[in-house]
């Protein structure tokens, strides 16, 4: 007689169940060989998050579908990024996938040359499964992961746009409508504050680095909307760059609760969650606990807008986003391409958006309507996400020392909440920064 | 010719031949360890003072800039104030743990009901890790919904900005740091006190001395010494700090609790700047090594006395 463990019973238990479906999946790529590197080990990094978590949780799925098995690490956001960074810097790195921060690593890495072309790998049809479509990624998501020399280093996975949180109860017993300018947010805030139930009107970023990323929510809204020109010079001392910073002043220090210049997003989220703040601007991708009954008290009177607009002709929200990369030092680029393929995919991707998990970088999740209805999340949030995607532009320059501009700009941005002069404080971080950015442009 | 003089001109030289064979022999004894000193602290030493020597940013390119890196180190705002709030913090976050646990010492060397689980709760808090330790602190921290201005309102007293203020920042962090690490003290002089000899004290109560004249001039010189271990632990663990702040402050608000820990950090891996980053290293050790041989010159000089 065979001895078999529990944990061998469970697993043959698990595959003779997941057989039909991987058959008919298999069967639905015509002929596409998913287990062609059977029996290969890959080691793939993603960071710790609803997406991280999701495939930690289904990781099984894709050892049954192609045999291979995955050595899944998932690290907190910040840790990762550094992690991976010295490993690349090594010239040995452990994994053979990573997530990578566009907003933050893009251009480190670009320059760095330390990914694969996944162009290649997408035009080899013996690679490349029938179904994973390229076309299917939305062009600004292509464009956003596609480097300066047009090289695409890693594979878009999804977006993070700033929107507007607001709670639907508290406008409603106020009867305030929702803002459409910056202006009339500020308005808002203040009709909406209760000192005597502590409710604030608005809670936001304060704490340093974290907070350039509001700070520039505001500057997309002026006439400028950037941080560098088109010659690569820094232009945060601008008129509109003062404008931004003085709006960041007015609704962190005037209109958020004491205290908020040492929040982060986890402050912030708390605050809103308890019901203490009426409305926040942050990442989309905040949204799933915000609806989770066990964790918040405003869960189901969450309501989604696009970000005000400022007083310039542009219009935009702030837009960060992930992709997955194989490095170059990768021996196993085949069964890598294969994870990146399934983790990214169309079925993954959609559930990423309706379980609330992140925004998908494709674009067919977004049409699946039957899917979209099903979902615990109001219609409200999918038309926000629309709507907030066709307006969508980079938060943050697109330079190599991107945490240290987020650390100098940070730092400016903070001393006004003590009560500096806003255009000193930027002039003075303008200078303390230029130099560093001249650098490293001369070195890209 | 004296003995001693004949074995140091060679004419006794006969008469210890097997014992310099065993040296010679047991000197190969000493290679694994030798090894091991070389690739973990010789080694990473030399290397980083190598790297201090570069313009180097992780990615980019290296470029020889010798004692560069140190020269702006020097005329670097940010570092001096890093420094100074080190020293602030290093100076709060060891005299009052020192001061309490000397108090709490004297407290649980006395005999009352109950001691030993007394005792076992009070260092409890040295138990717990770090990270967590400041985790949960941070969560009572927060202005609005945290339970420690939940606690102040209920008394009458204003509610306090704790870690969310450059004001105060400081202080609360030493707060975090005295609940952790006064047992560590508590335990150490509380070791002391068990061996004190109990003659002078007898002595002293015959020749009519009160209870603080006791504990002046008898119990503080023989605690003297441990004290000063007391004192050398917790200053050297005061200047490492890192772990606490780095959770609940990250160096913030601004730069206000930026020590010269986060800083390095910051150099070293936000903004991957290795070759300045080092310079900090060896310039921080320079800092350690210095208020070390400080404390422990004062220590030869307390057991002297």
């Amino acid at each position: 007689m065979v001895d078999m463990t529990r944990r061998e019973a469970l697993r043959a238990g698990a595959a003779a169940l997941a057989a039909p479906a991987l058959v008919e999946r298999a069967n639905a790529q015509g002929g596409f060989d998913w287990r062609r590197f059977r029996g290969e080990r890959i080691e793939a990094t993603v960071q710790l998050s609803p997406r991280g978590q999701f495939l930690q949780k289904n990781n099984a799925e894709f050892e049954e579908l192609t045999g291979i098995k995955v050595g899944l690490e998932v690290v907190p956001e910040q840790q990762h990024r550094q992690k991976i960074i010295v490993e690349y810097a090594s010239g040995r790195p452990s994994f053979d996938v990573t997530e990578i921060s566009l907003h933050v690593n893009k251009r480190q890495v670009g320059k760095a040359r330390w990914n694969t072309d996944i162009k290649a790998l997408i035009a080899d049809s013996s690679l490349t499964a029938p179904d994973f479509d390229f076309a299917d990624y939305g062009e600004g998501m292509v464009s956003y992961a596609t480097q300066a020399d047009g090289r695409l280093d890693s594979c878009p996975a999804g977006a993070d746009y700033f929107i507007l949180y607001y709670n639907k109860e508290l406008f409603a017993t106020r009867n305030v409508g929702i803002p459409k300018t910056w202006d009339e947010m500020a308005e808002a805030a203040k009709r909406l504050a209760d000192p005597s139930k502590q409710i604030h009107g608005h809670v936001g970023r304060g704490v340093k680095n974290a907070n350039v990323v509001l700070w520039s929510s505001y500057l997309l809204g002026t006439a400028q909307r950037d941080m560098i020109d088109a010659n690569r010079q820094l232009i945060t001392d601008t008129p509109d760059a003062i404008w931004a910073g003085e709006t960041y002043r007015r609704f962190i220090r005037d209109l958020s609760p004491p205290g908020s210049i040492g929040f982060n997003w986890n402050e912030c989220q708390t605050t809103f969650m308890q019901g203490r703040a009426a409305m926040w601007v942050d990442g989309i991708g905040f949204a799933a606990p915000l609806e989770d009954k066990a964790r918040s008290r405003i869960a189901g009177k969450v309501g989604y807008a696009v970000v005000p607009r400022g007083p310039g002709p542009n219009h935009h929200c702030a837009l960060f986003g992930a992709g997955y990369a194989i490095p170059e030092a990768s021996r196993k680029k085949g069964p890598a391409w294969f994870y990146i393929q399934w983790a990214l995919g169309r079925a993954n991707q959609l559930k990423w958006l309706t379980s609330g998990a992140g925004v998908p970088a494709r674009s067919s999740p977004f049409r699946n309507e039957e899917a979209i209805s099903q979902s615990h999340f109001p219609r409200e949030f999918f038309q926000t996400l629309e709507a907030s995607a066709k307006i969508a532009r980079a938060g943050l320059p697109e330079i190599v020392p991107v945490t240290q501009f987020r650390d100098v700009i940070g730092s400016a941005l903070t001393n006004t909440l003590g009560g500096a002069d806003v255009a000193t404080e930027l002039k003075r971080a303008t200078a303390e920064f230029r130099p560093v950015l001249e650098q490293s442009e001369r070195e890209s | 010719m004296p003995r001693d003089a004949a074995v140091l001109d060679g004419a006794g030289s006969a008469a210890l031949p097997r014992r310099r064979n065993y040296a010679r022999r047991y000197a190969w004894f000493v290679v694994p360890a030798a090894v091991v000193v070389i690739a973990v602290i010789v080694f990473p030493w030399a290397f980083t003072l190598y790297v201090s020597a570069f313009d180097w940013r992780l990615g980019g390119e290296r470029r020889w800039v010798g004692l560069g890196n140190y020269e702006t180190l020097f005329t670097d705002a940010r570092f001096g104030w890093a420094v100074v709030r080190t020293l602030a913090y290093t100076a709060l976050a060891v005299v009052a743990p020192m001061l309490l646990g000397l108090a709490a010492a004297l407290c649980f060397h006395r005999r009352f009901p109950l001691r030993g689980l007394a005792r076992t709760v009070f260092i409890l808090p040295m138990m717990a890790t770090p990270v967590a330790v400041a985790l949960v602190w941070t969560m009572m921290f927060h202005p609005q919904l945290g339970v420690l201005n939940w606690l102040l309102t209920q008394v009458g007293l204003p509610p306090s900005l704790w870690v969310y203020s450059a004001d105060t920042v400081i202080p609360t962090l030493v707060l975090v740091e005295v609940w952790h690490w006064t047992p560590l003290v508590m335990l150490l002089i509380l070791g002391g006190l068990a061996s004190l000899p109990i003659d002078p004290y007898e002595a002293a109560k015959i020749d009519g001395a009160s209870p603080w004249q006791a504990f002046r001039h008898i119990t503080l010189p023989l605690l003297a010494p441990f004290i000063v271990v007391a004192l050398i632990i917790r200053t050297i663990d005061a200047l490492k700090a890192f772990d606490t702040i780095y959770v609940i402050t990250q160096g913030g608000p601004g730069q206000a609790s930026e020590t010269i820990n986060i800083f390095l950090y910051l150099q070293a891996f936000a903004f991957y700047n290795v070759g300045y980053a080092s310079a900090v290293v060896v310039v921080f050790f320079a800092i350690i090594m210095l208020l070390a041989a400080l404390l422990l010159w004062t220590r030869q000089r307390v057991r002297v006395t």
